[in-house]
């Protein structure tokens, strides 16, 4: 660590919660300065909370935290100044138009008139808004609102910028091109701190990845090395018929049956030696397999690799 | 920049950015100027002519009937324009508030005070604006006031002190509102005022209790003040029970509402 610059976001032990309900139990992370960090979790881990504290939205109920070089608790107008945020819920204002609303966010940030105009040109090109830059926000499709938002956010050129969830609720194309706004602000040298709730996200775009589970960091580490602690996907058999979903059950001990799809899920990376083992398993049992398909570790993989439970238990706790 | 500059700045941002944003929904200005129209035409030409018995021409600028009357009821119109121009504010603040772009101004540098600065000029530019149209119909009507120069500063003076207390009462109320449609509805109530107090009949006509509430309540010394001024009734002390109202209101409201907005939100 001693030849990384000073890192752009430094938290101790913070805590929140909201009520009776502990949505943070002593976080800890450390963001190195021009790098992609996620922070990855299900619905309801406190990531949120998490942006919401270091964007100095909300106070943190103990622990300490250096954004951007400045102390939260002492310093919030210094945080402010050097970061921008992207929410989870869109900041625009749909009433104005897509110029103007970059346009207020230009004064805002006190650019002189020449300098915000400049400045509002060159981000409606670069996120592909020129043409809908006269027309109202409440007009835009999804994706064109997520791009307006994070060129609101770009408007002060931030050094750190968080974004929240920032491709939740769009269209796979939308997501693609989100992400490669991101990774053109990456090697601007920009700092991102992002969450998610999907590993592939996390895996494209990280440097860094940390685990947060029931308001704790479960796990981190390159995607590599988080990866590396996860067993691997899984094979997934359908089959025609229940007694051959049976069968096969009972001859793969600890695989899991869905009785009502007639899917079988076998743990395993689906490499072929271990494919061409299964195969010959199942044919010399004669068991018939409809279809075969290998799935790739996902956050439910790791969830369960770290925590031992699935997401959707996270979720309902 | 001197902080003082910027406070004024990103003001000003911000009073631009609502008045653009009234000037894109102007539905809802419509509404709330058309009220108080509704308003004056209904009692004027349905119920002036039966009302104006009642009433001493000392309090209707010396003229009788419909004329007489509609001279009586504009002042108290002129201050219901504003009790409804202020439930725009609650709206407008509330939609900003439950809205997704209040945390990106929360997470800029910007003056603290100028979100809701910004929303309280810009209010106060509709309200008066609305005032000058009604006052406009009530004239195309037949409202002859005979008020002077000074007693002209003195309507402007007085409307202005008493629209900027509703509209930090009406913000405070947008803040608290969890949402639009609350926020719509609290702010109602201060059009019922105007009728339990001297704008439409007398307060000497009704029954003890309510001529006590309406003797007491800010809309009664505020309409007689104005009356004062436009047609030359009597003001008595109204003029300062008028201004200890308005400048306790906006400044009880204006501390609740700096209050309610500085509180952070949870999750």
């Amino acid at each position: 660590m001693s030849n990384l610059p000073q890192p752009a976001v430094v938290a101790s032990d913070l805590r929140k919660s909201f009520g009776e309900t502990v949505v943070l139990d002593g976080v800890d992370l450390t963001v190195a300065e021009a790098t992609i960090f996620a922070l990855l979790g299900p619905n309801g881990a406190g990531k949120t909370t998490m942006v919401r504290i270091l964007s100095t939205l909300i106070p943190a109920d103990g622990g300490t935290a250096r954004v951007a070089g400045h102390d939260l608790a002492e310093d919030a107008d210094g945080v402010r100044a050097a970061i921008g945020v992207t929410g989870q819920f869109s900041a625009v204002d749909d009433l104005l138009t897509g110029a103007e609303n970059l346009q207020l966010i230009a004064d805002l940030n006190h650019l002189d008139r020449l300098a915000g105009r400049r400045r509002v040109a060159e981000l409606l090109d670069r996120f592909g808004l020129v043409d809908a830059a006269g027309r109202p926000a409440s007009t835009y499709s999804g994706g064109m609102r997520r791009r307006l938002d994070l060129a609101m956010t770009l408007v002060g050129s931030p050094r750190l910028i968080f974004l929240d969830e920032p491709t939740t609720g769009l269209d796979p194309r939308s997501r693609r091109q989100m992400w490669d706004d991101i990774r053109m602000l990456a090697a601007d040298g920009v700092t991102i701190f992002l969450t998610t709730q999907y590993l592939d996200e996390a895996d494209e775009l990280a440097g860094r990845i940390a685990v947060l589970d029931r308001g704790r960091i479960v796990a981190e580490g390159t995607p590599d090395e988080l990866k590396r602690r996860i067993p691997g996907g899984h094979v997934r058999l359908q089959f025609a018929e229940p007694s051959a979903l049976h069968a096969a059950a009972t001859l793969l001990d600890g695989a899991a049956p869905d009785e009502e799809k007639l899917v079988l899920r076998v743990s395993g990376n689906g490499d072929v030696a271990s494919l061409r083992r299964l195969l010959q398993q199942l044919e010399d049992a004669r068991i018939a397999v409809e279809e075969l398909s290998i799935s790739r570790p996902d956050l439910d993989d790791v969830f369960f690799a770290v925590t031992g439970r699935p997401t959707t238990e996270a979720e309902a706790a | 920049m001197s902080t003082l500059a910027y406070t004024v700045g990103d003001s000003t941002t911000m009073l631009r950015r609502n008045l653009r944003r009234l000037q894109r929904y102007p539905s809802l200005t419509l509404m709330l100027v058309g009220m108080p129209i509704v308003f004056l035409l209904l009692f004027v030409y349905v119920f002036g002519g039966q009302l104006s018995h009642g009433l001493d021409t000392a309090l209707s600028g010396g003229h009788g009937g419909r004329a007489g009357y509609l001279n009586y009821v504009t002042p108290g119109i002129l201050l219901m324009t504003v009790a409804a121009a202020v439930q725009g504010t609650a709206i407008v603040v509330a939609m900003d508030m439950t809205g997704g772009i209040i945390d990106r101004f929360r997470t800029m540098a910007i003056a603290r005070s100028a979100v809701l600065t910004g929303h309280v000029l810009a209010s106060l530019i509709q309200t008066l604006g609305s005032i000058g149209v009604i006052l406009g119909v009530a004239v195309a009507l037949g409202f002859r006031p005979d008020a002077g120069v000074l007693a002209w500063l003195g309507v402007v003076g007085v409307t202005t002190l008493f629209a900027l207390a509703l509209i930090w009462l009406a913000t405070a109320l947008g803040l608290a509102a969890k949402s639009v449609e609350t926020a719509s509805n609290t702010p109602m109530f201060l059009t019922f005022l105007p009728f339990l107090g001297s704008s439409f009949v007398p307060a000497s006509s009704m029954p003890t209790g309510l001529r006590q509430f309406a003797h007491y309540q800010p809309f009664t010394p505020t309409t007689e003040t104005l009356r004062g001024l436009l047609t030359g009734t009597p003001i008595g002390s109204n003029a300062v029970i008028a201004v200890v109202w308005s400048v306790g209101i906006a400044l009880g409201s204006y501390l609740w509402a700096r209050h309610l907005y500085s509180r952070r939100r949870a999750a």
